[in-house]
């Protein structure tokens, strides 16, 4: 154990653990907002950030060829904004087809809630083994050659070829504050705000609430219910795809079994500040990024997530539900 | 899938409508099929480029695993997502106490193993399972990372090289003296198959009952035995005020403790049971032919392939689970040769299956009459409509 | 008549949540043998009161004494194997589990055998089976269920399920059987019958506390009624009494229509 590493680099560990921190809130809303709509763990959440991810990573070898190179921040920021709309439109289909192959059929047939969570598994699996076998995908409709800069070595980690050096924009203390971390924490809390903002002001996020309240009596009072799941899906998806881009500005690279990890830990972020309930997401997302790294300073970083799950444990034998409560409909109705 | 699901529902009417001599033969007939299947070597059921016996072991302790995960995801409705937890428990206490720092034998050692596991599970399920319902399922899940974690990052613990050298269950009969002696009582013959023609491979033999290197068959005639125990006691218990309990609880928790079912206990009862199963089928494994155990044995994603199992063999049904089990550790062996496809096939599977068979291949029986009367309500009331109409 | 033992008493219960006040120094006693009824308006808290004694929440303020011994604390289960049973207003049966298991689990809150009991199948464990046995059918019997014994909870006919949650709640061995709103749903017939049937529960030496809405079925079949109102205990006496007070005219009779 070790505190005084701790309290000599809080500054930066508080920094960087928000920054992560964001991330995980932006992958936490998909899993808040569908629990809140369906009551159910969408497990294949992880899946629609990790496509994200090579969105980012292929709009990239797109616009700028495979040649490695590091930036800053400043001149790749037309670059990111491209790949974040690609990322967010990519995000947001496969969670669309997520919606559509795994669980509408499911729903339609009334088939028992553990069931769903056995679809939702499957689905998980089959994206990330397709992402996994994309070379030979390719290689069926005869593309193999012309796609080998994004398909080939299809297991091995994808690394975006820019690179992006973070610069020091002001002290605290003796650390130097980089700007890619405040461009992920302001850029994922400025996503959240217009998403809380959607929610609450809209005709659709006024019916994603009443849906998740009581579906039935949403569905008497003409809330076209699927309409409302399907927007669900695209919204969650449309916020991984942010979170896929952030994680490639900070991260670099990615791979096809690069959600899982990430994913639990959302889904522990949205777990953490109370399911179903948004800025639950938020805050759960931003404690347990800070708390990973003050773990990590403290015990050292192999006992990383031992210390975020040990804090969710805690955290749910205090308050059940969350820290901030479940309930997307209740909490603001 | 339509013809399968009708064979399947026909099928286990069919046997319960046997006199109960009937039933008995058939079980025991049954039994002796799966305890001669790995020498049976029947065509393509068979592994033919991996040993078949190995296979077969792998089958009936993912089997194992599956009966000791029903009881708390069907029986108890708690959804444990960190059940290799249990398994990572059972085999390093085993490699633990017959290996890395002592060395007992493997009869004592095997129920401490359970022990160990048990009391790990009541440790665990105190303060979780007051956590509610899907919150369990995260809850475990981390559960069981962090013991992946604690046994990678722990020397005395072999961290991340792990355990080896664990030693096999005992012999039965003179030790083997190689390299020509293979010791054991007798030997036993595998069969061979020239299309449906068989014939005896004596190249294939299976010494009776040397846990050694030659043939993984012994040990996987061990493990046949505990799941067989296993499925008994499981019987015993579900068809008690035990397992009323349990269903209770699973269906109704406020209202189940109203009627004075101290639901806690029995939440706590079932998790600590499941453990023990786990515990006992994580022992087996690490003593098992390999004899090698490390934490990348263990990880989270084979946690969820049990859940898998149980629910895709039918929650609540032991039967189920043994055949999710069969399934989930089968089917990626015999499939070797699209070895890079396995996980996407199934993962599609997965997907499909829900769809055709939402109870499960093999859903508790009680699910399957209760099918059938919504059925005939159906057919009732679209009769009164038919007649509606036609008024 | 002899003065009858206090089988419940409720002292000054007040029961809070957050600003609301659910229940308001409601002070009331139930005799043994008594069937006692609790009426009032939709929404005066006969349920709230009712999962006090039941244990489901625990009082703000005041007691709640069972047989002279204080409830406070107690936990559900505890509750229930003490003497109090209860039913639910909307019904909630074990659905996945047939009639007999349903009472069945009733009975088992006497019960003690656990995994190793059930695992040797010792005499214990017999002798608990026979007996949960035994007792289920002769109360499926009581409530003219023999023959749906073995069909599933989910099964059953509305006013089946109804009479299985008694049975369910009366398997529990209590000395206190609560019955909610145990008519809600039927027609006036099946009304009448179920109110015999109570009386006839009652025969058998259970003391019965029944919440109805329905007050001319109340009139019939208690021997003395409680009346609430927004959480309030406005009126007790025999129901001759309760029918001519002129506060429960007021309160209960002017707002609801079809019970006049």
């Amino acid at each position: 154990m070790d505190f005084s590493f701790l309290f000599t680099n809080i500054v930066e560990l508080t920094i960087t653990g928000l920054a992560i921190g964001a991330v995980y809130s932006l992958v936490a809303l998909g899993y808040t907002m569908v629990y809140g709509v369906l009551q159910l763990i969408n497990f294949a959440h992880s899946e629609v950030f990790m496509y994200g991810t090579f969105a980012v990573a292929w709009v990239f070898v797109f616009l700028h060829g495979t040649v490695p190179v590091t930036q800053s921040l400043g001149s790749t920021i037309g670059l990111l904004v491209v790949a974040l709309l690609a990322a967010m439109a990519l995000s947001a289909a496969i969670a669309l087809v997520i919606e559509r192959v795994a669980y509408r059929p499911l729903l339609k047939r009334g088939a028992p809630r553990l069931m769903a969570l056995i679809s939702a598994i499957g689905a998980s699996f089959a994206l990330s083994e397709l992402m996994g076998l994309r070379d030979r995908v390719v290689g069926w409709v005869g593309l193999r050659d012309n796609l080998d800069n994004y398909v080939s070595k299809a297991r091995d980690t994808y690394s975006n070829p820019v690179t992006i050096q973070p610069d020091t924009v002001f002290h605290v203390g003796s650390y130097g504050v980089k700007n890619v971390d405040i461009m992920v924490i302001v850029a994922a809390l400025l996503m959240m705000i217009a998403l809380d903002q959607f929610v609450r002001r809209t005709r659709f996020g006024r019916g994603m609430r009443a849906v998740a309240q009581d579906p039935d009596s949403a569905a008497l009072m003409g809330v076209n219910a699927s309409r409302i799941v399907r927007g669900t899906f695209v919204l969650g998806g449309m916020m991984a795809g942010a979170a896929a881009t952030l994680y490639m500005v900070k991260i670099g690279s990615t791979r096809q079994d690069s959600g899982f990890i990430l994913g639990v830990k959302a889904f522990t972020a949205a777990v953490l500040g109370g399911i179903g309930n948004l800025r639950g997401a938020l805050v759960g997302g931003l404690i347990l990024g800070v708390a990973e790294n003050y773990g990590a300073g403290i015990f050292g970083t192999q006992w990383k997530d031992v210390v975020s799950f040990v804090l969710l444990i805690l955290i749910l034998l205090v308050r059940p539900s969350g820290l901030l409560g479940e309930s997307l409909g209740k909490a603001r109705a | 899938m339509g013809v399968v699901r009708t064979y399947l529902d026909r099928m286990a009417r069919r046997y319960a409508a046997l006199p109960r001599p009937a039933r008995l033969a058939l079980i025991v007939l049954l039994v002796i099929f799966f305890y001669v299947l790995p020498l049976l070597r029947p065509p393509i059921i068979t592994t033919e480029q991996i040993d078949f016996g190995g296979v077969m072991f792998g089958v009936a302790a993912t089997a194992l695993v599956a009966v000791g995960l029903n009881i708390v995801i069907g029986y108890a409705g708690l959804l444990d997502l960190g059940y290799i937890g249990f398994y990572l428990v059972g085999a390093y206490t085993t490699g633990v106490l017959t290996a890395y720092h002592f060395a007992w034998p493997f009869f004592l050692v095997l129920p401490l193993a359970v022990v160990v596991t048990m009391a790990t599970g009541v440790l665990l399920g105190w303060p979780t399972l007051r956590v509610r319902g899907d919150y369990l399922a995260i809850v475990t899940l981390g559960f069981g990372e962090i013991i992946r974690l604690i046994v990678t990052n722990v020397g005395w613990l072999g961290a991340a090289a792990g355990i080896k050298d664990i030693p096999h269950p005992p012999n039965i009969g003179p030790a083997p003296k190689p390299p020509f002696d293979q010791g054991g009582l007798f030997s036993i013959p595998s069969l061979q198959w020239d299309g449906i023609i068989p014939s005896i491979d004596q190249g294939r033999d299976t010494r009776f009952l040397i846990f050694g290197a030659l043939s993984a068959v012994p040990y996987y005639w061990l493990i046949l035995t505990f799941l067989i125990l296993i499925l008994f006691a499981d019987r015993l218990v579900k068809d008690s005020r035990v397992g009323r309990a349990w269903e209770a609880t699973r269906e109704d928790e406020d209202a189940a403790e109203l009627m004075g079912v101290p639901t806690f206990r029995f939440k706590l009862l079932a998790f600590a049971l499941g453990a023990a199963i786990g515990g006992l089928s994580g022992s087996l494994y690490a003593s098992s032919q390999g004899g090698y155990i490390n934490p990348q044995s263990f990880p989270l994603l084979l946690s969820i392939l049990f859940v898998a199992a149980v629910i895709v063999g039918g929650a609540g049904s032991r039967w189920g689970a043994i055949v999710g089990g069969t399934l989930v550790a089968y089917l990626p062996e015999r499939f070797r040769e699209f070895a890079d496809f396995r996980l996407l096939v199934f993962g599609l599977a997965l997907m499909i299956l829900p769809v055709y068979r939402p109870q499960g291949l093999l859903p508790p029986r009680r699910t399957i009459r209760a099918r059938v009367a919504a059925k005939e309500i159906d057919q009732l009331e679209g009769r009164d409509d038919a007649q509606t109409e036609v008024l | 008549m002899a003065e009858r033992a206090r089988v419940l008493e409720v002292d000054d219960v007040t029961l809070r949540f957050g600003g609301l006040t659910a229940l308001d120094s409601v002070s009331l006693h139930i005799d043994e043998g008594e069937i006692l009824g609790m009426i009032g308006p939709n929404g005066a808290g006969k349920t709230t009161a009712f999962n006090v004694i039941t244990g489901v929440y625990q009082p703000t303020s005041g007691a709640v004494r069972f047989e002279g011994q204080p409830l406070a604390g107690l936990k559900k289960h505890a509750i229930t194997r003490r003497g109090i049973a209860r039913t639910f207003q909307n019904i909630r049966l074990f659905n996945s589990m047939t009639a007999l298991e349903n009472v069945l689990v009733g009975a088992d809150a006497h019960h003690s055998s656990g995994v190793l009991s059930a695992l040797f199948r010792t005499s214990k464990h017999r002798r608990e089976e026979d007996d949960g046995h035994e007792r289920g059918m002769e109360l499926l019997e009581f409530m003219g269920l023999t023959s749906r014994a073995d069909e599933l909870a989910a099964n059953l006919s509305y006013g089946d399920q109804r009479r299985l949650e008694i049975a369910r709640a009366m398997a529990t061995g209590p000395k206190l059987l609560c019955l909610d709103e145990p008519a809600a749903g039927f027609n006036p017939q099946e009304k009448v019958q179920l109110m015999e049937l109570i009386k006839r529960v009652r025969d058998r030496g259970y003391t019965v506390l029944l919440i109805e809405h329905d007050m001319r079925l109340v009139m019939g079949v208690t021997d003395r009624i409680v009346v609430l109102e927004f959480g309030k205990k406005i009126a007790e006496g025999t129901p001759a009494e309760i029918r001519d007070d002129p506060a429960v005219i007021a309160a209960y009779l002017g707002v609801d229509e079809d019970a006049s």
